[in-house]
């Protein structure tokens, strides 16, 4: 779980860094741009499949361990006072997780399958000699795709926020959680490592909180 | 500390055997003192069916001074009750007040199960010792105490250890019913002295794999062992488990 939470971290890390540039307000220009290099560069690609069968590895450890854990606690207590000893978020990672698949599902259909398996280009083709550097290459619009999926959409606006929502305390868990895992526990280093987990959950989720609701609010263009 | 008397409603886990099914019966106490501690006030209540000629409850107790681990008991939610870094035996009656109703019922995991009413066996604890949790002694005469140096920081971090009483209110506060806190105390009160360095591999290879044949869940750092835990052990023994695991399981030639 840690070694596959650390690597999913790491490509939120680079995920949001290169979705936050449409906040340029540029039209999405630098935001195609390195759009188009992520989606078309060898070294890149590859990285996908990793992150694919890390995902899928993670999900299927968090299966494993939801179903050991449940068989060494068969009988439930009558009475639990489980908030007087810990966090109901560290309780609930099974649950937030799954939300978090579930949210991913209609994220990958939105704009991974459209942009991977060709829904986009017959729509979306950008001629790359305006995107600089890449000369007579096809390139996908996704600054336009993100603008087509939520503006005026409310709704997926609103399952956007939820599903950030619940990788926000899958996060706020996960980020020390790993560390733990991973033996590192230190009396000093450690309460700075959870504050590291705290401002890393907090900027990421704020940052993609914001992408979806500043589209739909016309706050970006 | 103001002396008072109370009246109490208590909801108890009643089970004739591991087998057996199980269920709370209720029973009304009165007079309870103030300092009674918690198991003096079950006395009371087993005298009191013994007279109504009923069966007296089960529950496990020994030192009734904190030390020996024995009283297992999950009162109103909680192990070992209300009180923080606290056993049953010290809990004392002034933690509930007249006309409370208190709920108890025995450790809840696949690894301790009941032997009857509040009573589990937690002999899974016991073979997790045997698999790993000793050290090599030369034979011969008893070497001076003092004969090897130890950093004054690592003896106090492998008494702090040490300090557990594998009572299993880790086990019990986890919702994974992961023993994870107490292992990592057993560990790390060897690991950390040369004494405990010759075993060190074997002993984190083994005992782990001992933790898990006995159906004790994983450790998803929820760190509720911790917070119930009545001589506050750390969770910081935990990750040393994990290391140690992770040197051994990486550089050992054992399998
Ligand atoms: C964007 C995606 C995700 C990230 C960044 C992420 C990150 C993490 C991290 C860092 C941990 C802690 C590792 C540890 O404690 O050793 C963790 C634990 C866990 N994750 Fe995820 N995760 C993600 C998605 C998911 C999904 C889709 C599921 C689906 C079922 C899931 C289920 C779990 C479970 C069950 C745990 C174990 C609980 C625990 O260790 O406390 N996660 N995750
Ligand atoms: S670690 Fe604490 S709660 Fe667990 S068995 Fe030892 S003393 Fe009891
Ligand atoms: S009876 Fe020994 S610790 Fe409570």
């Amino acid at each position: 779980m840690g070694l596959t939470g650390f690597f999913l971290i790491t490509f939120l890390i680079v995920h949001c860094f290169i979705n936050s540039m449409i906040f340029f307000n540029d039209g999405g220009e630098t935001f195609n741009h390195w759009g188009h290099f992520m989606g078309s560069n060898l070294i890149v690609r590859t990285m996908e499949l990793g992150l694919f069968a890390f995902l899928i590895l993670h999900i299927v450890q968090g299966l494993i361990l939801w179903a050991q854990n449940k068989a060494a606690r068969p009988v439930r207590y009558a009475m639990n006072k489980a908030e007087k000893n810990s966090k109901w978020y560290s309780r609930s990672m099974g649950l937030l997780g799954t939300l978090i698949l579930l949210f991913l599902i209609l994220h990958l259909y939105h704009f991974w399958v459209p942009s991977r398996f060709g829904g986009m280009a017959n729509v979306q083709v950008l001629e790359t000699t305006t995107l600089g550097g890449y000369s007579n290459q096809e390139a996908h619009n996704l600054y336009l795709a993100m603008q087509q999926v939520f503006q005026n959409n409310l709704l997926v606006v609103i399952v956007y926020v939820l599903g950030v929502f619940s990788l926000f305390w899958h996060l706020l868990h996960g980020f020390q959680s790993a560390f733990q895992t991973f033996g590192i526990n230190h009396k000093r280093y450690t309460p700075i490592i959870k504050g590291i987990g705290v401002i890393y959950t907090t900027v990421i989720c704020l940052l993609f909180v914001l992408m979806p609701v500043s589209i739909y609010m016309n706050w970006i263009n | 500390m103001e002396h008072y008397h109370m009246n109490l409603t208590l909801k108890v886990w009643r089970q004739k055997n591991t087998k057996s099914k199980g269920n709370f019966d209720t029973y009304k106490v009165k007079d309870i003192s103030s300092e009674m501690s918690f198991l003096e006030m079950f006395d009371v209540l087993n005298e009191q069916l013994i007279k109504e000629g009923k069966l007296p409850i089960a529950f496990d107790h020994d030192c009734r001074e904190g030390i020996c681990g024995m009283c297992s008991m999950f009162i109103n939610g909680q192990p070992h009750g209300p009180w923080q870094q606290n056993t049953t035996c010290q809990l004392h009656m002034r933690a509930f007040k007249d006309g409370d109703t208190i709920v108890v019922e025995p450790w809840r995991s696949q690894a301790f199960p009941v032997v009857r009413d509040l009573m589990v066996d937690r002999s899974a604890f016991d073979r997790v010792i045997q698999a790993g949790g000793y050290i090599s002694v030369n034979t011969g005469n008893a070497v001076d105490a003092n004969a090897i140096p130890i950093d004054k920081k690592k003896a106090d971090e492998a008494f702090m250890a040490a300090a557990c009483i594998g009572c299993g209110a880790c086990v019990a506060a986890c919702p994974n019913g992961s023993a994870m806190l107490f292992v990592g105390a057993k560990i790390s009160q060897l690991s950390l002295l040369p004494q405990g360095d010759p075993e060190r591999e074997s002993r984190a290879l083994n005992m782990i794999t001992q933790m898990d044949k006995e159906g004790f869940g994983n450790c998803t750092n929820v760190y509720a062992c911790e917070a119930e835990c009545p001589k506050g052990i750390s969770v910081a023994n935990i990750a040393r488990m994990n290391k140690e695991y992770l040197h051994a399981g990486l550089g050992t030639e054992e399998n």
